[in-house]
């Protein structure tokens, strides 16, 4: 359903000691949206990903994810929400090397225990298919190519299929061919899969070819 | 969270550190089998040394004392009854060496349920016939078949086969000392001469090696019948019985208990060896000690190499804990390292420690006091290798928990922000 708010932030503040890092911040995002948050470096961006997937929970405000607000649930309960609701990318792929392409991507879908493993090994495989990939399904992570990594950590973060993607600088790593190429993944994943993408840069003209972009400067969103 | 998928993620780690975890499977594997072979020989040692005790002692033995009787005639005297009366050099009267009444005696016993078995003895003294020269001799006549159940009799025969001393008339089991100055043979007969002066013929049909050489100078033995007709006895006199309990340690509660009810004299075997079981629990508890505290060290192997492999996959979890692994999944994740790298241990050092114990079993150990024992004693005890596996296990569990419980906190914004 178009319209429909998927996570939703309410006067968030967060401080490091004395340092105020984030000061009311406010915003929500409804599903099937491909937002990109900019800023420059220290604005709080990364710090304000970290509040929003969950992982960060020393913070004052309320965050709302599915509708259902994350204040004082169990690390626990946290985990299980990650797990369900939210994919991750980050800079670096974080791959375990000493498995193989598809048991990465199978990884969080052991967690969920949503499938067997036979169920769960074809959803795998079908992603790395979408992602054009499914050549590597069987090779060790530590063979892949810096780009193909990236692949293979958006299909992990898609296994569960998750409410929203959360990506910290996805294309940092990556050279001119290979941003354009993660950029085309996820603009596939946002129109044709109608998935929710909530993507942190600072390369601006990556953020430009996104649907919305919210940009914050000294711990506030300016746009 | 399944398990398999648990043990498929440790696995993983656990192969990006092979060599690491390989030596510390090692060491384990290497303590528990140092714990088996060092408890498999200190208690084949042990039982050994007990046995030179335990083997050849009656749990309790009942025999006729020589002695004076503690009523003296002046006691009874009505006028003396209030006084102290001394009475020097006083004898014994000449009473039976035999056992009373000894066949309702062995009968009662037998019945006992507390007793596994009884062997009835006499004692005597003889001459073993030299030519012209008499050697001084002690005779022990026994129950061939008891003597062997109960006291393991067999293991000092050192030539010739003792159940012959039953089935030949006449024969004797000689001392290997005293066969020795008598260029005694086995199957030659040679003269004794009883407490009487009387000489009878006897054919040798084995020798006896306690190991002690003073004892084998003297000692030998004939059977029960062979005995009695030695000191003109009829058919059921006995000197002694000696009794084997199923718990030994009941001897002395029933040793009071048989001296009373049949009035004869009663030792137990604490009385007559108080030493011999100290020794054997000192070294016990040295070789657990000694064990126990490899194993221990083992294990901070095991701790050391966990925290190095938590400290370089940091990433990997910081990156399970983002996809939604909570802290108790890490937890048990790195335990399952520990435990994998403990079980395996064990197991190999069960193994090893049995063919230790298999090596030791086959070095020469030759000792006078027992004929039978060629090789060092090992007690093959299944106990020691469940001691062994279940302590390791435990202990690599305790290692792997503090790491497991440290990686079970690492904070994913931390290691990722970090980058």
């Amino acid at each position: 359903m178009e319209g429909e708010k998927v996570l939703e932030a309410k006067s968030i503040y967060k401080s490091f000691g004395t340092v105020d890092v984030l000061k009311d911040v406010s915003f929500s995002i409804n599903k099937g949206e491909f937002v990109s948050v900019i800023g420059k470096s220290g604005c709080g961006k990364s710090t304000l990903l970290y509040i929003l997937s969950t992982m960060d929970t020393d913070y004052r405000g309320d965050l709302l994810i599915d509708n259902e607000s994350m204040n004082g649930k169990k690390e626990k309960e946290l985990a299980l929400i990650r797990n369900h609701k939210i994919g991750f990318v980050f800079q670096f792929h974080y791959l375990l090397n000493e498995l193989t392409t598809l048991k990465n991507v199978m990884i969080p879908g052991f967690k969920a225990a949503k499938f067997s493993d036979v169920e769960l090994e074809e959803n795998a495989m079908k992603l790395l298919k979408t992602l054009g990939i499914e050549k590597l399904a069987h090779r060790m992570a530590h063979q892949l190519s810096g780009g193909e990594k990236q692949r293979v950590a958006i299909a992990r973060a898609m296994i569960n299929d998750p409410l929203i993607l959360m990506c910290d600088e996805p294309t940092g790593n990556l050279d001119n061919k290979n941003t354009d190429m993660v950029f085309e993944i996820f603009n596939e994943l946002a129109t044709t899969f109608n998935k929710t993408l909530l993507v942190v840069t600072h390369d601006l003209s990556f953020a430009n070819k996104t649907k919305r972009i919210i940009e914050m400067n000294d711990g506030r969103v300016v746009k | 969270m399944k398990v398999k998928h648990i043990t498929e993620i440790a696995q993983a780690l656990l192969i990006s550190r092979w060599r690491q975890t390989l030596v510390a499977a090692i060491g384990v594997a290497f303590s528990i089998s140092l714990f088996i072979a060092l408890l498999g020989f200190m208690e084949g040692l042990n039982r050994l040394l007990d046995g030179l005790v335990l083997n050849r002692t009656p749990h309790i033995r009942l025999y006729n004392d020589v002695q004076i009787s503690p009523i003296q005639p002046i006691d009874m005297e009505e006028s003396y009854m209030d006084y102290h009366n001394f009475v020097s050099s006083l004898k014994p009267s000449n009473t039976r060496k035999g056992i009373l009444n000894a066949d309702q005696i062995t009968k009662n016993l037998i019945n006992d349920k507390r007793v596994l078995g009884i062997a009835p003895k006499i004692t005597t003294q003889v001459f073993y016939n030299l030519g012209s020269v008499n050697l001084n001799g002690v005779l022990s006549g026994v129950d061939v078949d008891q003597e062997a159940r109960l006291f393991h009799f067999q293991d000092y025969i050192i030539d010739g086969n003792y159940y012959d001393l039953k089935n030949t008339p006449n024969s004797i089991i000689l001392g290997k000392g005293a066969a020795d100055k008598m260029l005694a043979k086995v199957g030659d007969i040679i003269n004794i001469t009883n407490i009487g002066g009387e000489i009878f013929s006897l054919k040798v049909v084995g020798y006896f090696q306690s190991g002690i050489a003073e004892i084998d100078k003297i000692q030998s033995f004939v059977s029960l019948a062979t005995s009695r007709k030695l000191l003109n006895e009829s058919g059921s006199y006995m000197s002694d019985i000696q009794i084997k309990l199923h718990n030994l340690n009941d001897a002395p509660a029933l040793a009071k208990e048989y001296e009373e009810l049949f009035e004869l004299n009663a030792e137990d075997i604490q009385t007559a060896n108080a030493q011999f079981e100290t020794g054997s629990s000192v070294r016990s508890i040295i070789s657990y000690a000694v064990g126990i505290t490899l194993l221990i060290v083992s294990g901070f192997g095991i701790y050391n190499i966990l925290n190095m492999l938590i400290y370089e996959k940091m990433d990997t979890i910081a990156i399970l804990k983002a996809t939604g692994f909570a802290g108790i999944d890490v937890k048990k994740i790195f335990i399952s390292i520990a435990l994998t790298i403990g079980i395996s241990g064990a197991l190999a050092g069960a193994l090893f420690g049995f063919v230790f114990c298999l090596l030791i079993d086959m070095i020469p150990f030759v000792t006078a006091s027992l004929p039978t024992v060629t090789t060092y004693p090992i007690d093959y005890n299944i106990l020691y290798y469940i001691i062994a596996i279940v302590f390791a296990v435990v202990t690599t569990f305790f290692a792997g928990w503090f790491p497991a419980v440290k990686a079970s906190r690492v904070d994913p914004v931390v290691i990722i922000r970090g980058k």
